[in-house]
Order: C-alpha cells, then structure tokens, then sequence
C-alpha cells in the first residue's frame, strides 16, 4: 500500500472508530457519576 | 441527529404531527416524509429476501447438499434472475424471492402488531452485537487475504486533485447526511420515544459515530475480498456492480475462506446472513414505525388494523421488486429518485422550516438541557445558513443531473426512468395529498 493510503486509512479509522470509544466511554462515565450522585443524594 | 432527536422529543410525536406543530399547511410535508420509509420498505425487503434465502443455502452448504460459498454468483443468479430492461416484465418473478418475501412481511406484521419492546428488542440486544463481532472477524480476515492490500489502496488512497472540486464536498455530505436515515421521519419518531431528560447530544454523537463505524468495517471487509478476487481471478473492481450484489458476492467469498471445512463455513454463512436479517427486520421495523407512527396520531384507528394494512400494501409493492426486471433494473432506478429528489428535498424543507419557524435557540437550549457535552451557538449557524446551503445545492445538483442524464439514453431506459422514478415520485406527492386532506380523528390531539 502507499504511504498516502496508509496514512488516510489511519486517520478515517482512528478518528471514526476513536470517536465511538470515546463518547460511549464519557457516556458511561457520566452515567456512573449520575447513579453515585443520586445514590448519595438519597 | 441532534436537532432530529430534540424536535421529535419535544413534540412526543412522529413526523406528521412534528410538521403540523410548525403550521397546519405544513403536514403536508410530515405525509411526504413518511412516505419514504413505506416506498423504501417495499424494496428492502427484497433485498431482506435476499439473505433469508442465503441463509437457509448456508445451512445447505454445512449438510453438503449444495457447496455454493465460494462461488456465490451463480446462486445469485438463480435468486435473480435476468432481464433485458426494467420494461422487460414478462421476463418473470423470481419464486425464491417472492417466497422469502411473503415471510419477510409476516415476520414484520407479527413484530410491529405485537409490539417492539417484548421480542424483537430482546433479539437485537443479543445478535446485533454478535453480527458487529462476526463482521470484525471477517474483516481481520479479509485483511490477511493475498491482494486485500490492492483493495484497501482502491478504498483509501487519496486523490487531492478533486479536493477543490465542490461536487465532492457535496457528495460527501448527502452521503453523511442520508447514511443516518435522516430526514425520512424516523429519528424523529425514535426522538419521540427517548426520556424527557435524555441525553441527547451524546445519544446523536454515539449514533452517528456507530452508524459510521460499521460502515468502515464494512467498507475495509468488502474492498479487501474485492481486492482478493482481482488479483487471483480475472475480474476488475467493477465486475460485481455497486449495489447489494457486491456485498452478496462478497461476504459469501469471505466466508468461504475462514476455513476449510464444509460444516464450519455453512454454519457461520448461517450465523452472519441470520445476523444480516434481523439487521434488515430491525430497519425494516423501525421503517414501518415511522409511518404507523404518523397514521396513529392523526386517525383513529387500531394499531393491528393498521400495521396489517400496511403489511399487506407493502407486500404487493415487495412482489414487483421481486420480478427479475425489477430486481434487477427498477429497485435501482426507483432507490436513486426517492434518494435524490424525494428525501433530499425533504431534508432541505425541515431544516428550513424547524430552523426559522420553530427556531435553532430554543431548539439548542432543549439540546443542551440534559447533556453532558453542550452544542454552541455555532449548531445554530450550522442549521440556518450551512446545511441548508448544502442540501440546496445538492437538490439542485440532483435534479440536474437527473434530467440531463435522460439525454444520453435510449427510449427504453428514458421511459423506465420517467414511469418508475418520477411516477414514483409523483405517488408519494398523491398519498400524501391524500392522507393530509383527512380529516384529524376527534379525541386525537393535533
């Protein structure tokens, strides 16, 4: 493969494939907070 | 996604009543929306069929009654068929597809009838990420494949003499735009089901994300058995089109080399074209939604009745689709008008009517109610001015190259594509007019 496609596919790939870890991640942190939240509100 | 889930949370219904809450002249438009899913649906099940019927032959291959996975063509070509033209009617049906087709429609009319929450949800819980892992391991195996490395050059390698070319940028974005079942009424009524204090803006994020992640696996999956197959047998890149056949030529190829035994082969053929049904029942449900949706909020009338109405209009749309003509000519010309003019048209009408009649503050501050990142006033630009500009210009760019497209033709294909795409076309318009003309069913809110 050339460099120019190697370099697209990482790019294409980490940003889309990085971009669901890392909302699915902060979703899943916040939610984790929310439930500690409600847990030490009741 | 964001404006789409905000609004359809906030008004609580589909798309009918969404566009009636802007102004009764314009549920019209809610009609013509959810129009697009009932056409759609009428194909795509064909095209559900389709793997239904792969499914049972990989059952087949594992019992060694017919050894097909490696060379998927001539199977294809039994299911399909052939035909001259789309006006090549007498050309015949295909009883395959129409017999998958009939359970097809039978698995959509018990689910919707019997609601979506008790089985089907459960269902999709458990084989839609299973169909994500099978794809991941077909695709890690695709990539090891002798020649994956010419297909994956073909799918990535950049070309930055057409980076000035404003005709990309517009592709790009109806792509990114229509690949999300935008503006076909169905995020909106999905809206509509989602907790008054939902997340929104990550529920969009996650969403498009998703949905764009799984169109690379399968992007990378489908160009490295591509890339395969030209540099070990004679054929080029084009050689298997660029509709569904690529992916039914493809996907078989690539199971057909994870392993050496019958049994293994025909049982994960099985594995993933079942995973591939239950994708397509799950479009297929969420399709039928939309439209039963808007029926439910304007008439009264009981859901069973309804969803069987539709069950029953929809099938004897599927059985033309299921002809070899149309099959093999009519889904495509009758997919690429309600592509092109219908939901890009709508598309460009909501963003213009949510956005100046309902308004992008109001819309932004409900957006960022209850969610964790916070869209700036910078969405607002994006809806009113930039959207609109791009989805103006890919209306227009669409209707031109449609038209002028007509020119180089011969008669036959011209009057297929004015009978069958504009006819098309110009039946959802006439349902439309038809449904708004009804009158709203008392006890029923507008």
């Amino acid at each position: 493969m050339s460099t120019g496609a190697i370099i697209m596919m990482v790019i294409g790939l980490g940003t889309v494939w990085g971009g669901i870890l890392l909302t699915i991640v902060i979703a899943l942190v916040v939610e984790k907070k929310n439930k500690h939240k409600e847990e030490s509100d009741h | 996604m964001i404006r789409e889930y905000t609004y359809g949370r906030q008004i609580r219904g589909g798309a009918v009543k969404a566009f009636s809450h802007l102004g009764q002249k314009y549920e019209i438009f809610g009609w013509v929306q959810v129009m697009i899913p009932i056409v759609v649906m009428t194909y795509y099940s064909t095209i559900i069929a389709l793997a239904v019927l792969f499914m049972v032959y990989s059952l087949g291959h594992a019992f060694g009654i017919v050894n097909w996975l490696s060379n998927p063509g001539s199977l294809m070509n039994m299911f399909a068929g052939n035909a001259k033209n789309a006006l090549d009617l007498g050309s015949g049906i295909s009883i395959y597809l129409i017999v998958a087709v009939v359970f097809v429609w039978i698995a959509n009319w018990l689910i919707v009838k019997n609601g979506i929450s008790r089985g089907i949800e459960r269902i999709a819980n458990v084989f839609t990420p299973l169909l994500l892992i099978l794809m991941i391991i077909f695709m890690v195996n695709g990539i090891r494949l002798n020649g994956s490395a010419i297909g994956l050059e073909a799918l990535f390698k950049p070309d930055f003499s057409k980076i000035w070319d404003p005709a990309i940028w517009v592709s790009a974005y109806a792509q990114v735009f229509f690949s999300t079942t935008l503006a076909v009424g169905v995020m909106i009524a999905y809206g509509s089901y989602l907790h008054k204090k939902a997340d929104v803006v990550n529920n969009a994020c996650i969403t498009v994300f998703a949905n764009a992640s799984f169109d690379l696996i399968a992007g990378v999956l489908v160009f490295s058995i591509l890339g395969y197959l030209v540099s070990n047998i004679d054929v080029e890149f084009t050689s298997f089109g660029t509709g569904a056949g690529v992916a039914f030529i493809a996907f078989p190829i690539a199971i057909s080399t994870m392993s050496d035994h019958v049994f293994i082969q025909g049982l994960l053929g099985f594995f993933f074209f079942f995973c591939l049904f239950l994708a397509g029942l799950t479009s297929s449900i969420s399709m039928l939604e939309s439209f039963a949706t808007a029926a439910l909020d304007k008439f009264k009338i009981s859901r069973e009745k309804l969803v069987a109405i539709i069950s029953l209009v929809g099938f004897v749309g599927s059985a033309c689709f299921a002809s070899y003509a149309g099959f093999n000519y009519i889904l495509d010309i009758v997919d690429t008008y309600v592509g092109n003019i219908v939901i890009a048209g709508m598309g460009l009408i909501e963003v213009i009517l949510i956005s100046y009649i309902y308004g992008t503050k109001e819309l932004r501050q409900q957006a960022n109610e209850f969610s964790d990142f916070k869209v700036g006033k910078r969405w607002d630009i994006l809806l009113k001015y930039f959207t609109p500009l791009l989805l103006g210009a890919v209306v227009v760019t669409n209707i031109i190259r449609m038209v002028t497209g007509l020119l180089p033709m011969d008669t036959i294909s011209v009057i297929a594509q004015v009978v069958f795409g504009w006819g098309t076309v110009l039946i959802m318009i006439g349902a439309a007019v038809v449904f708004n003309r009804r009158k709203w069913a008392k006890g029923v809110s507008e």
